[in-house]
């Protein structure tokens, strides 16, 4: 076994018990690297160097017999969307090319603490406004499971690092289902924390009533591991909540018996794919023979969700993204008449197809005379979506459904009809509305394509040890009923 | 086809409020997903909100403030250099009038 395929846990158990080299580690992740990213693309830049120097750091410290900190070397994979000091960070967009921040995001500041190693920085759609990949400005990252298919978005680079062997973890955001749908498609555990939960300081923000940093992992505890570390209050972020953080790792345990599981029947009609609702179905079937208590629910607004997530997407999306102006940093068109004409010029050379379509649509529905019937109307769809998940939440603790109506699609499929595309967040964005966590979990395959299906698990605000703990037990059915598969490797 | 919500001139409007600059191609491209779209999200209007408050923060427990302390920030140096448009000190632009 090369030291790449492990999982995070592992990993850290064999550190601090002096069982491997973290140089060879790195090294191998590399080697892996260079041998599969030409066909995944799921890297924009890599850290190479740095990552050696700090795994011999640490290799040093342990053969000293010096204390190591927790994460003591564990290679992580970093979306494009979140600061890294040093390193260029420029959410997959040309405007903000040669942007090299002057300062670590929280999330980053922690790993780094705990003495995580940045790999490098992953592909994503521009600004997190995508469900594919394809909306990168530099590269579209192909699915392990099958290149011409879509890893899903817009963490997908992050997802194929992780499903490829390309790192041991990734670190993602999640806005509409940006790290549970690539998650989904690409077989790996995509968690997306409590609104709230994980500091946003220094991620670039897209919807900042969305926002939300997320793990993409190969195991339920290795998403604890990383939970353990990058979770908690920080004064640098006025949404981030002064809530207790538990250990994550000891949510990991035997015994659902005593949680109650709603499965909501909007979630099973059409245009769900049948062997998805299968796979689902039957993990469901699996959580009542584990003691769990299963009914169905009904979330009953749930069909006006999407088009409310995505107006309030947009009008946010339009307001964060006005400082990009070409002023103090990033790209600047020089050819311009005067200083409006510097703006218009460098914003539109800049920005994608989907990051201007995004950014109109929103700055539409916040202009005078269309701000009631669009921005505000949505606002109150939110408080019924919300209503509808805290009715719910009274009698039951988890609410299991797919993550995706859909397996990974073929690239190109839907890249020319922005509606069809918005669709595919249809299950994942009610959860970033009402606020909620989520993870998606591989509960199968489907049969012809050999393509992942992903089971959502969903609870209460602040109730991520439920989640991991659900996602803990049905891992542990499927590794030992399932036939463990590895993507393919790549052709050439 | 959907009811026309929106015409080339609301695009050309909005572009402006935006600070962007389109082609005709792609004003063209834009009224018609545009419409599509805003087609799709009128699907709201079905749900009857008249005794909804809107929602401002999603999670009561959030939004907290730090202590008003002078603090330390990024030296001006290392910010200034993110850009090659800077002279003593400043942002260099284009002119405004």
């Amino acid at each position: 076994m090369q030291l790449n395929e492990l999982k995070g846990i592992d990993y850290i158990r064999m550190v601090h018990e002096k069982e491997l080299s973290v140089e060879q580690v790195i090294l191998d992740i590399f080697s892996q690297i260079d041998k599969t990213d030409k066909i995944f693309k799921a890297y924009l830049r890599t850290n190479r160097d740095e990552a050696l120097q700090e795994a011999r750091v640490i290799d040093r410290k342990i053969s000293n017999g010096e204390k190591i900190p927790p994460l003591a070397g564990l290679p992580v994979a970093v979306k494009d969307i979140i600061c890294t000091e040093g390193i260029e960070t420029n959410c997959a967009s040309r405007i903000l090319q040669g942007f090299i921040p002057p300062f670590n995001a929280t999330v980053i500041r922690k790993i780094k603490d705990a003495g995580a190693i940045i790999l490098g920085k992953t592909n994503m759609d521009e600004f997190g406004m995508g469900s594919s990949n394809e909306n990168s400005a530099y590269q579209v990252t192909t699915n392990p499971w099958d290149i011409t298919r879509v890893p899903g978005g817009s963490s997908g680079g992050s997802a194929v690092a992780v499903a490829a062997d390309e790192a041991l973890v990734a670190l993602g955001t999640d806005t509409g289902g940006s790290v549970r749908l690539p998650a989904s498609f690409c077989g790996v555990v995509g968690l997306k924390p409590t609104y709230g939960r994980v500091s946003r300081y220094g991620v670039i923000a897209y919807a900042s009533s969305l926002d939300q940093v997320g793990v993409l992992t190969k195991s339920v505890q290795d998403a604890a591991l990383m939970m353990n570390i990058i979770c908690g209050y920080d004064e640098m972020d006025s949404t981030s909540a002064k809530v207790p953080v538990p250990d994550f790792l000891s949510a990991c345990r035997d015994d659902i018996s005593d949680l109650r599981f709603g499965v909501p029947g909007e979630y099973f009609k059409e245009g769900l794919n049948p062997e998805v609702k299968d796979a689902v179905l039957k993990a469901i079937d699996h959580i009542s023979k584990l003691g769990g208590k299963v009914e169905e629910i009904s979330l009953p607004s749930i069909e006006y969700a999407l088009p409310a997530y995505y107006l309030i997407g947009m009008a946010e999306a339009s307001s964060n993204l006005a400082k990009f102006d070409g002023v103090q940093y990033g790209l600047r068109i020089d050819d311009n008449d005067d200083l409006e004409d510097m703006y218009r010029k460098t914003r539109s050379s800049g920005f994608g197809p989907e990051v201007i379509r995004r950014i109109m649509l929103g700055t539409y529905a916040l202009s005078s005379g269309y701000y009631d019937a669009y921005y505000l109307k949505a606002q109150k769809v939110r408080t019924v979506i919300k209503e509808d998940f805290d009715k719910v939440f009274k009698n039951i603790d988890i609410i299991l459904c797919p993550a995706s109506p859909v397996p990974a699609f073929k690239i190109g499929e839907k890249i020319d009809d922005p509606l069809t595309m918005y669709l595919t967040d249809t299950y994942t964005m009610p959860v970033n509305l009402a606020g909620l966590p989520g993870m998606s979990l591989n509960c199968g395959f489907t049969n012809e394509d050999n393509l992942p299906i992903g089971l959502q698990i969903i609870s209460r605000a602040f109730e991520e040890e439920n989640i991991l703990r659900v996602g803990y037990n049905l891992e542990r059915h499927y590794n030992h009923t399932l036939k463990i598969k590895r993507p393919k490797p790549p052709v050439g | 086809m959907s009811e026309k919500i929106i015409e080339k001139k609301d695009v050309e409007y909005v572009a402006q409020l935006a600070k962007l600059e389109l082609s005709e191609e792609q004003k063209e491209l834009y009224v018609k997903q545009f419409n599509d779209i805003l087609t799709y999200f009128k699907k709201l209007n079905e749900l009857d909100t008249r005794e909804v408050s809107p929602t401002s923060q999603i999670l009561h427990s959030n939004l907290t403030f730090h202590e008003d302390i002078p603090r330390p920030s990024l030296p001006q140096e290392k910010v200034m250099n993110l850009t090659n448009s800077r002279k003593d000190g400043y942002f260099k632009v284009p002119k405004t009038l």
